[in-house]
């Protein structure tokens, strides 16, 4: 078998004195869409911060293309080439669109800028609103610019934190079939509490619950596992 | 597709509009109201100073709102920047009269001298800056308090250190030859150093603009000013950005110090603090992280400051901490604050 991408081995990770991740155990195959499903609480964007660099880990080992990253800083995370898409959508409110994304250009050359033309075609709005201030954008818009900056480098691997939080069905489903797109080029790992975009996108998934992996398989099973869906995700 | 962009800015800031409106009819509104008691000609000699003193808290004020802006960092020390850059100023005017170069020269001897002064400065308030930044500030990271205390102390010591170096008392600087006396518009006495002052704000300001607004690094900054976390997960290292806005910041309020000197010829080591001051109001009215909100707020102090100190001397500086009261009652965060 394939070495994973990304593994994380018994990680533990405190916000303040809090003991949020109590051992967490994933691995994920390169090409793999991975979706790390459970319960609001469970500790699944602690998972992606840790893993970021933003929340370190205390102990356990996080291996990224073979090289331990658990004590690198988020920036040296990022240059390792992982994208990241955090809960909330962060872009900057008070950039334009176009600075947002030379923002994310790690080398503004021109392979950069051609991925530009896939991203507007991917999100036609990004060509739209290319001068306006980001924060005029809509909430699909604005998570759609975050993931698509997150895009803009050929990463290997992107972290994308609940896409479909508060967004419309329709939004939703355009969400999908990007995200599907770019899965085809990089790694996604996936947060996500909607089951419908988690089984549309995902071919393994890992469900966390108190701070601890508490199964995995694959996405196609889970679809019809009524118990484990009610257990854990609380969905009926 | 621009309409529509239009649109949507226009939906989104219509419910601020109203009070952007009034802040800036009363900012633009000082400007003209003490011509209800000071005479047109008067009147227009103060503007000038006003304007030339707003440039120069601006030096001082732009540094320190985007420290505070992108690390949230209160540096109390910036004054001592500020007093060093007179000083060397100061002695280096000093050995160029040696050689002939300030007084009874020509302009281009006058010109290189400034130049030269303030090139010194900068070079001194910048490295002063980093050395700082990273033997200290860097420790303080998160804690408003330790901020303060660490340099406020720093800047404690800095200054002691200065007036062993140089002396304690006033000392008196003399203004290069061209730059002495004043001109005669139309009875309006305009004092020549106060134009010097006021262009070299404006290229200061040009120059912060064109780097924030057209380069990478700016858009770095602006960002990291918004969401430093953000940046981070793209890939800065933002102390590293951080410690070099710093440095810049130094070396800025190092260039106001030399030259407010030569604007009042005469220095003195608690011209530092006095001057802090004043940036500090200047940055809490436009705005902390607001380089363009500093420049407004520093025009506003210094011409509120000449214009009242000209009709009722004792309250000039209490005017200006009435200007930023208001200003905090009706916007919070400031003229161009984050909300
Ligand atoms: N900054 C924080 N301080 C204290 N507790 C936190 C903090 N951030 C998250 N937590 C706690 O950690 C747990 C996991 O949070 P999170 O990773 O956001 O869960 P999920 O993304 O699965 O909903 C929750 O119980 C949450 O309350
Ligand atoms: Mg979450």
């Amino acid at each position: 078998m394939a070495e994973p991408i990304l593994s994380l081995t018994k990680v533990h990770t405190y916000i303040e004195q809090h003991h949020i991740l109590q051992g967490v155990d994933l691995s994920f195959m390169p090409g793999r869409a991975t979706v790390l499903l459970g319960r609001n609480g469970a500790g699944k964007s602690t998972t992606l911060r840790t893993v970021m660099g933003l929340t370190p880990a205390s102990s356990g080992d996080i291996v990224l293309k073979g090289r331990a990253v658990q004590a690198m800083k988020p920036y040296e995370v990022a240059k390792q080439g992982v994208g990241f898409v955090p809960e909330d959508q962060a872009v900057l409110y008070t950039l334009s669109v176009e600075e947002n994304f030379r923002l994310a250009m790690l080398n503004e050359n021109e392979t950069t800028w051609a991925r530009m033309e896939t991203i507007f075609q991917l999100f036609p709005d990004m060509k739209k609103f290319w001068r306006s201030k980001a924060g005029v954008l809509s909430g699909g818009q604005k998570q759609m610019l975050a993931i698509a900056r997150a895009f803009v480098n050929d990463h290997d691997l992107l972290l994308i934190d609940e896409p479909s939080k508060g967004l419309a069905p329709i939004v939703v489903d355009h969400l999908i079939e990007s995200i599907n797109h770019i899965k085809n080029h990089t790694t996604v790992i996936l947060v996500e509490q909607n089951f419908y975009m988690a089984s549309h996108i995902g071919v393994d998934y890992f469900i966390l619950d108190d701070g601890r992996t508490v199964h995995q398989g694959l996405m196609a099973d889970l679809v019809h596992d009524e118990g484990l869906k009610q257990k854990y995700l609380g969905i009926a | 597709m621009t309409t529509q962009t239009a649109t949507a800015g226009l939906q989104e800031q219509g419910g601020t509009d109203f009070k952007k409106v009034a802040v800036w009819i009363a900012s633009v509104g000082i400007w003209f109201l003490p011509l209800l008691w000071i005479d047109p000609t008067t009147y227009a000699v103060l503007t000038v100073a006003g304007l030339a003193m707003g440039m120069l808290i601006f030096l001082t004020a732009s540094g320190l709102t985007l420290i505070f802006g992108l690390m949230d960092v209160l540096n109390l020390a910036h004054g001592a920047f500020f007093v060093w850059g007179a000083y060397v100023g100061f002695s280096l005017l000093g050995a160029l009269q040696k050689v002939g170069w300030v007084e009874g020269a020509g302009a281009a001897q006058s010109i290189s001298s400034v130049l030269l002064c303030l090139l010194a400065a900068l070079v001194v308030g910048g490295l002063m800056g980093i050395v700082l930044e990273k033997m200290l500030v860097r420790l303080t990271y998160g804690s408003h308090l330790k901020q303060i205390l660490i340099t406020m102390g720093a800047s404690l010591i800095l200054v002691e250190i200065l007036k062993v170096v140089w002396s304690p008392n006033d000392e008196v600087v003399i203004v290069p030859a061209a730059f002495q006396g004043s001109w005669d518009i139309m009875d309006v006495i305009i004092t020549k150093f106060r134009v010097v002052a006021i262009v070299v704000g404006l290229a200061v300001l040009g120059g912060i603009q064109l780097v924030m607004m057209r380069t990478k690094l700016g858009i770095i900054v602006r960002a990291g000013v918004e969401n430093k976390e953000v940046v981070e997960t793209l890939g800065y290292n933002i102390r590293r950005v951080f410690t070099g806005v710093f440095c810049a910041g130094a070396a800025l309020a190092a260039v106001g110090g030399t030259m407010w000197s030569i604007f009042k010829e005469q220095i003195h080591p608690a011209m530092g603090e006095e001057n802090l001051i004043f940036a500090l109001i200047v940055v809490i009215i436009g705005g902390m992280g607001s380089v363009t909100g500093s420049f407004l707020g520093a025009i506003m102090v210094g011409l509120a400051f000449n214009y009242v100190a000209y009709t009722m001397p004792p309250l000039a500086l209490g005017a200006n901490i009435m200007i930023m009261a208001v200003i905090l009652l009706i916007r919070p965060t400031g003229l161009m604050g984050k909300e």
